[in-house]
């Protein structure tokens, strides 16, 4: 070993801090894995799909797994694995998006919340009080049945209710990186506020806020495909997850893998993101439970 | 105690307030004339006028909403648009079902979440806990709508054991308060064994131990007592999580409750129904909080005095 090798061993950044603890999760690397996986299926989706995911084809409804149909087909004889192929990309955005803006909102509302104090603090912490009132999935209920079904208003609907999670926890953080002594030494040489919650204490609130992320992003995907399994969400013929099952529900006993394998889908995402969220909180932040 | 519960009791009234106003604004957010919906769609303008001067809707907003919560104060929920009967007949129709569907599996969630937990904690490391602990994080990430047609599939169509639909019978609640408990059962095993981790490293544990105290005895008497305090909390938050699956499971299994009420009302536009709903939903989950938090305050004083 040279002295290059052992002085590059030893600078430890952030990152590689992290990376060395995440690599001994090993349920976490492989949920990881996983993901990536299915990004990339769902990317590639159109290309490497067997089938058209629209296309009928009477001559083979309802066939149970063949060599030719991995998942086999549903009533309208239409290739479910390819189905699911396709699905995965809507799934995955709408999980992305909801929660990117849940959290984007809801850590600058705690952000604020928590730095400036006083009126700001109570406001936004009434605000989080009042939604979390409401049982998560009937908020998210109440304002699809006001903006009408559809993919893009479950994704407003599911954001919302991430607000106040996103909210708490930055406010919280916040509330202890304000008191640190680099915060006050940069306020004392005069840094001005944003300047100060921007770069002296988002950073520090940070590795709570993406461990919350991994876990919501699977409770996102968890809700948007409920609400789709009742008829408000993605409407079919789309191939979203939480649709299929519903259209198959009517061939439980005749056909069960017009709904065992679009369900398999779901549970083995959502399970993904929470192994993932619980390996990113071991490497992250151990004191988060 | 009891000026505490007085506190608590004045903290919700605000809050109902919002969530009343939300509610209420939630039929002027959605795009469309509420007054036109009523009347029909082939119904003359002069019809469509007098239905808006019937329902109060020419009045300037926050009139509308005095009136609204003076109405919700005497019970008066409005008119079903699809049944065309107050709400809270039809509601009151529906809530002891969901009720009794969401105590049996709140019920058994929570047993099964403690003995769970405290088998893998107690057993830490080894196979107990490990088939606890994977039990438990796939129990997390089932979907429950799966979960249900899955047992529907063994339960009712194979075996022919348990029916599938509807309501009357005990054997009517075997499936639903399965599928609907799993979840809670879940985050509650997780839960309570992470809790009894923490309260066994304490010091007097560890005296408790050192002093010859039969295991058994440590960790009921000791473990468990201390650890329940932050077991009722998630017992509450579990409680909304609850109501809000309820909805799904509902559906799946054909529950005449109101979770499959708020369905229907919604793909009915019925929103009188809708409004109703979630105000009920909402009400029940900040009662519960509110028992949940005085139940915390009773078995630990100090929250009482802050």
């Amino acid at each position: 070993m040279s002295a290059a090798d052992l002085v590059a061993g030893d600078i430890r950044t952030p990152w590689s801090e992290f990376w060395r603890k995440f690599r001994k999760q090993k349920a976490a690397l492989v949920s990881a894995a996983f993901l990536v996986l299915l990004t990339l299926a769902a990317i590639l989706a159109p290309l490497i799909a067997p089938f058209d995911p629209a296309a009928p084809d009477y001559e083979h409804v309802l066939e149970a797994p063949t060599r030719l149909h991995w998942a086999g087909t549903d009533e309208f004889g239409r290739d479910i694995f390819s189905r699911i192929l396709h699905g995965a990309g809507i799934s995955l955005s709408v999980g992305l998006a909801s929660v990117t803006i849940g959290s984007l909102i809801g850590v600058t509302l705690g952000l604020l919340a928590g730095f400036f104090g006083g009126w700001v603090d109570r406001i936004a912490m009434r605000l989080c009080d009042v939604l979390l009132a409401f049982p998560g999935i009937v908020l998210a209920i109440g304002i699809v049945a006001a903006l009408g079904p559809g993919v893009t208003n479950v994704v407003w609907a599911v954001a919302i209710f991430s607000i106040p999670v996103f909210a708490r926890l930055a406010r919280g953080s916040t509330l202890t990186l304000k008191q640190a002594v680099y915060v006050d030494a940069a306020r004392t040489i005069g840094v001005r506020d944003g300047v100060l919650m921007m770069r002296h204490i988002l950073p520090g609130a940070l590795p709570a806020a993406i461990v919350y992320f991994s876990m919501r992003f699977g409770t996102s995907i968890l809700t948007a495909a409920g609400l789709s399994f009742i008829g408000l969400g993605a409407q079919p013929p789309t191939p979203e997850w939480g649709a299929m099952l519903s259209a198959g529900r009517s061939y439980i006993g005749v056909a069960d893998h017009v709904t065992f394998y679009p369900g398999a889908a779901i549970f083995l995402t959502v399970l993904a993101f929470n192994l993932m969220g619980d390996g990113l909180r071991d490497a992250l932040d151990p004191k988060l439970r | 105690m009891l000026s505490y519960l007085a506190r608590r009791l004045l903290g919700i009234v605000p809050i109902l307030l919002v969530v009343a106003l939300l509610v209420f604004a939630f039929v002027h957010m959605r795009p469309g004339d509420p007054a036109r919906l009523v009347a029909g769609a082939d119904a003359s303008e002069a019809d469509v006028q007098a239905v808006r001067a019937q329902l109060g809707l020419d009045q300037p907003l926050w009139l509308q909403y005095a009136i609204y919560v003076g109405n919700l104060l005497t019970g008066d929920l409005g008119m079903s648009l699809k049944a065309r009967r107050p709400v809270i007949a039809e509601i009151g129709e529906r809530f002891m079902p969901t009720f009794w569907l969401t105590l049996l599996s709140m019920g058994w969630a929570t047993l099964a979440g403690l003995v769970i937990g405290v088998a893998s904690a107690v057993r830490r490391g080894r196979w107990q806990d490990y088939v606890g602990m994977v039990g438990a994080v796939s129990g997390i990430a089932m979907p429950s709508f799966w979960l249900g047609l899955l047992l529907i599939d063994l339960f009712a169509v194979r075996l022919g054991w348990l029916p599938s639909n509807g309501y009357g019978t005990a054997a009517h609640y075997v499936l639903p308060s399965l599928t609907l408990g799993v979840g809670v059962a879940a985050v509650m095993a997780r839960f309570t064994r992470s809790a009894v981790i923490d309260i066994a490293r304490e010091d007097y544990v560890r005296t408790a131990r050192a002093k010859g105290v039969f295991e058994r005895m440590v960790i009921w008497k000791h473990v468990m007592r201390n650890a329940l305090i932050p077991i009722i909390t998630m017992v509450g938050l579990q409680f909304g999580y609850l109501l809000g699956g309820s909805i799904i499971v509902e559906t799946v299994f054909g529950w005449p409750g109101m979770g499959r009420l708020l369905i229907d009302s919604v793909s009915y536009r019925d929103y009188p129904v809708i409004q109703a709903e979630i105000l009920i939903f909402s009400l029940e989950f900040i009662v519960i909080n509110l028992i949940v938090d005085v139940l915390y305050a009773f078995v630990n004083p100090e929250v009482r005095f802050q």
